[in-house]
């Protein structure tokens, strides 16, 4: 057997303490596809990024373990120097120029030149693009790929399925390439032509070239995938041939129960309400890398309904959809009137409150006082903390006095009111945003990643904070990216995949069927699944 | 009709400019002979400084208003080349050399602060202009004659510190016009003047096909997509700012040594602005600009100057009005293009998160 063209062994790797990824090993052969799959956070991108020799890796101390190219150990210390040994990369977001033509994208910066009297003179810098030999290279890469576009086209206008092979014809046209990792490369693409697109990707691989191959969508794992490795948690869970696999072993694997010891937090599950306070019809939301494609959902009052679902899959723009912060298209009811889109204003005088997963940038208004960030929301849309008169004034009285109670309260490490709340630490910056929320008296509560980027100790106490408030008869529409943590709070748990809702789940439910609504199955095809291996 | 529509949309401030101009040739009804002559003298004068805005626009930078520091390493040059007594075709060429390497220092320093001001290059390019100026006139108003020891009456008036406000550049004046005149009616055509400017029209339409100008054209479409692709895109901004303020210098020569006089502390002030108008006028945008655009913004900018103060004197009865209207109209088309790019780059990315949305 020859040697593999990539082996990773015992890769190892902790940010400032913590370990984000643990012994894992990875081994491509010649002419192979390699799926790696697993959840946000499962380590897949900090694998890439130390593959790549990127600055986030160097810069934080490195990795343990050891890398070989064709059985020989390297150490990058630069992407330039991973892609001089060959290896190749195609991005999630498209890595285009959109006014250069395909032909001046594929060989972007590796332009052929031919020199000239000046060049002679002042450097090969000025020596005059080569444009017959682009053209005749761009040609011979993009007929690799069975691609007829014309090679002067520019890209702009090209639709986006042509955008991924542009990307991979300009891999493709580098020499030297051994192996070309894909990161999601379908995620942007309609069915067909990610259908188009697998079937380049063998054809490729039947050439000689090696894949690794990043995705969610399981189906296609089992369409070309060699081998399989499964990633959870910064750890290897299961590797081996695809035959071994089935689309719900794979998922089950992915999402598997973590272990929870703090038990249920949002106490014991509600009997489904009747009445529903909000009501949401067909709503597009255009949320840079979060789109929501028309959306149907209910939420019931006095439920805690949960709202997961992989990255990019849309889980994020609802409440940005419905509080008004991107644009909108479709209907909101709430309490039986239609909630006006775009309008973040109109959202918050109905008594919709937010906790934006964006802390630091819509959240708070870092340069400002506790006091101040707590009643900002309130004050401007109820006239609440302000003197009578016309001139409405601030009433810094009744704003310290709230302040300090909710404090008190929500139990918010700091100096005083007056500290500035770039000064917090993230748990503490939430606990502000959630005030806030609250002082707003709101009915209908919106709350997403409120545990993201915060220490374990406050999280379980944030989760607390939004349990408390629910049993004070607020509704609660809780986003997040971590499954366990919905699990321990909601009565029902949304999952969106690909903008679209793929199906409603009991907290309770196993882990294959959280697995396959987040590889976009149906939640028929999940129970007919089960059957059928029952 | 719809590509009538499509080209009118698209050369809109030209198109109205070109109405505004002709409207002013009518009425000011000057004779044809004159206004060629002007037209002429003003395209030789000005034309090479436009040009001089070219690479930083497609380098992504904007219009760059520091051409104003390549305009003053061109004084600086013409001051002491009159105190040297240069003179002639020789004197101008060796004047040129003089202030090419404090035009690149003066780029090179620009390009640095740019790369600090990213995505804010020309206002802080403006700032940076006035700045310049006031070092300039610390210089040359005090400390000339206080501090620095010169003596020359040509140049300073022995009773107090500081140059002259007017410096005759009679031993270059018209060094470069005079070569090769070919005299049409009245009016004289300085054809080496227009083959310089020619020169410089085909070296830029060239270094756009050379490796370096296609990194500068990647750098300006998306800095980070140029970057992930190894393209050092710090050191090319800092580039196309020195091609530009080195270009600005030599512009700011030929257009003196046409003017005849050097007005020391005013020469400058509004090189930026003027060329800048002049550019925007021709149909550039702050992503967008082309050597056409540049010729054809001078051409209409500069007839626009020729024919609007007997315009207004023919109109409003008053020369000063036409005088007022020019400045107004110079600072109003910068305001308007500047506000059109913006409306309809806003507008562009609008109608693509509609398609995206309903796709």
């Amino acid at each position: 057997m020859s040697v593999p063209v990539l082996e990773m062994k015992k890769i190892s790797k902790s940010f400032y303490g913590t370990q984000v990824l643990k012994d894992i090993n990875v081994t491509v052969n010649e002419g192979e596809i390699h799926c790696l799959v697993g959840e946000n956070g499962a380590g897949k991108s900090t694998l890439m990024n130390i593959l790549f020799g990127m600055s986030v890796i160097t810069d934080t101390g490195g990795y343990e373990g050891e890398v070989l190219i064709n059985g020989k150990p390297v150490a990058f210390d630069s992407p330039k120097a991973a892609i001089g040994a060959g290896i190749g990369m195609v991005h999630q977001e498209f890595m285009l120029l959109p006014g250069f033509s395909v032909t001046e994208n594929i060989k972007l910066n590796r332009e052929d030149t031919k020199p000239n009297l000046f060049s002679r003179v002042l450097g090969r810098k000025l020596e005059t693009l080569d444009r017959k030999k682009m053209a005749a290279d761009a040609r011979s890469a993009l007929d690799k790929l069975g691609m007829s576009i014309d090679e002067w086209v520019p890209v702009a206008g090209l639709p986006v399925g042509y955008l991924q092979f542009v990307e991979i014809a300009r891999e493709i046209d580098k020499e030297n390439l051994q192996l070309l990792v894909l990161d999601e490369p379908t995620a942007v693409l309609t069915e067909s032509e990610a259908q188009q697109f697998l079937a380049v990707v063998q054809r490729l691989a039947s050439t000689g070239i090696s894949i690794l191959f990043i995705t969610h969508r399981l189906d296609e794992v089992m369409a070309v995938a060699d081998t399989i490795t499964i990633l959870k948690d910064g750890e290897l869970v299961s590797s081996g041939p695809t035959k071994n696999y089935t689309i719900a072993q794979m998922a089950e694997l992915m999402v598997g129960r973590k272990i929870d010891t703090k038990g249920r937090i949002g106490g014991e599950k509600k009997e489904k309400a009747t009445k529903k306070v909000l009501e949401i019809r067909n709503l597009r939301v255009d949320m840079p890398g979060e789109r929501l494609r028309g959306i149907d959902l209910d939420v019931y009052e006095g439920e805690i309904l949960g709202i997961g679902g992989l990255a990019g899959h849309g889980k994020i723009a609802l409440a940005n959809g419905v509080m008004g912060l991107y644009a909108s298209q479709g209907q909101v009811i709430y309490e039986g009137v239609e909630v006006p889109l775009n309008n973040p204003r109109e959202a918050l005088n109905r008594g919709l409150a937010f906790v934006s997963e964006d802390r630091r940038g819509v959240g708070l208004v870092l340069e400002d006082s506790i006091a101040n960030n707590i009643v900002l929301t309130s004050m401007q849309t109820q006239d609440k903390f302000l003197k009578p008169g016309p001139l409405k004034l601030k009433d810094q009285k009744q704003i310290t006095a709230h302040a300090l109670q909710s404090i008190e309260r929500f139990d918010i490490r700091c100096t005083g009111p007056d500290q500035i709340v770039r000064r917090l630490s993230g748990g503490n910056q939430q606990k502000v945003c959630i005030a806030r929320a609250f002082t707003q008296n709101p009915k209908l509560f919106f709350v997403s990643e409120p545990t993201r980027g915060i220490d374990v100790g406050a999280k379980s106490r944030v989760l607390e904070l939004i349990a408390e408030l629910n049993r004070m008869g607020v509704t609660v529409v809780i986003t997040s990216s971590e499954l366990a943590e919905l699990r321990s709070i909601c009565d029902r748990i949304a999952i969106i995949y690909e903008g679209k809702l793929s199906g409603i789940l009991s907290p309770d439910a196993p882990d294959v069927e959280y697995g396959l609504l987040m590889a976009g199955k149906s939640l028929e095809e999940v129970r007919s699944g089960e059957r059928a291996t029952n | 009709m719809n590509q009538v529509k499509k080209f009118i949309s698209k050369n809109a401030v030209p198109i109205l400019f070109a109405i505004v101009c002709l409207l002013g040739v009518y009425y000011a009804q000057m004779p044809g002979q004159f206004l060629l002559m002007e037209i002429v003298k003003r395209m030789a004068r000005n034309s090479f400084l436009v040009l001089s805005l070219i690479i930083p626009v497609v380098a992504g930078m904007g219009l760059n208003f520091g051409i104003v520091l390549g305009a003053l390493a061109g004084q600086v040059a013409l001051i002491l080349s009159t105190h040297w007594e240069w003179s002639g075709i020789g004197g101008l060429l060796l004047t040129a050399l003089l202030a090419t390497p404090m035009a690149v220092l003066f780029g090179i320093l620009a390009g640095m602060v740019l790369n600090k001001a990213k995505g804010r290059e020309m206002i802080t390019g403006m700032v940076m202009g006035f700045f310049a100026n006031g070092v300039y006139q610390f210089i040359f108003l005090f400390l000339v004659g206080t501090v620095i020891p010169f003596e020359n009456a040509a140049l300073r008036i022995s009773t107090s510190p500081g140059l002259r406000n007017t410096v005759n550049l009679t031993r270059i004046r018209g060094a470069l016009d005079n070569i090769w005149t070919v005299q049409i009616g009245f009016t004289k055509v300085p054809i080496v003047t227009f083959l310089v400017i020619a020169l410089l029209a085909i070296a830029i339409w060239a270094f756009f096909k050379t490796k370096l100008g296609q990194d500068f054209r990647a750098v300006g479409q998306d800095r980070h997509i140029a970057g992930v692709a190894g393209i050092q895109t710090d050191r090319n901004r800092v580039l196309a700012i020195v091609f530009s303020t080195v270009l600005a210098a030599w512009g700011q020569i030929i257009f003196l040594q046409n003017i005849g006089t050097l007005n020391t502390y005013n020469s400058h002030e509004q090189v930026g602005t003027f060329a800048i108008a002049a550019l925007l006028i021709g149909g550039a945008s702050v992503t967008r600009a082309t050597i056409g655009q540049a010729l054809m913004g001078t051409f209409l900018f500069h007839l626009l100057f020729v024919v609007s103060p007997s315009a207004g004197q023919a109109i409003f009865g008053s020369a000063q009005v036409g005088e007022y209207f020019r400045v107004f109209v110079a600072y109003g088309i910068i305001a308007i293009s500047l506000a059109l790019h913006a409306w309809r780059s806003r507008s562009l990315a609008k109608a693509r998160l509609k398609e995206d949305v309903s796709a």
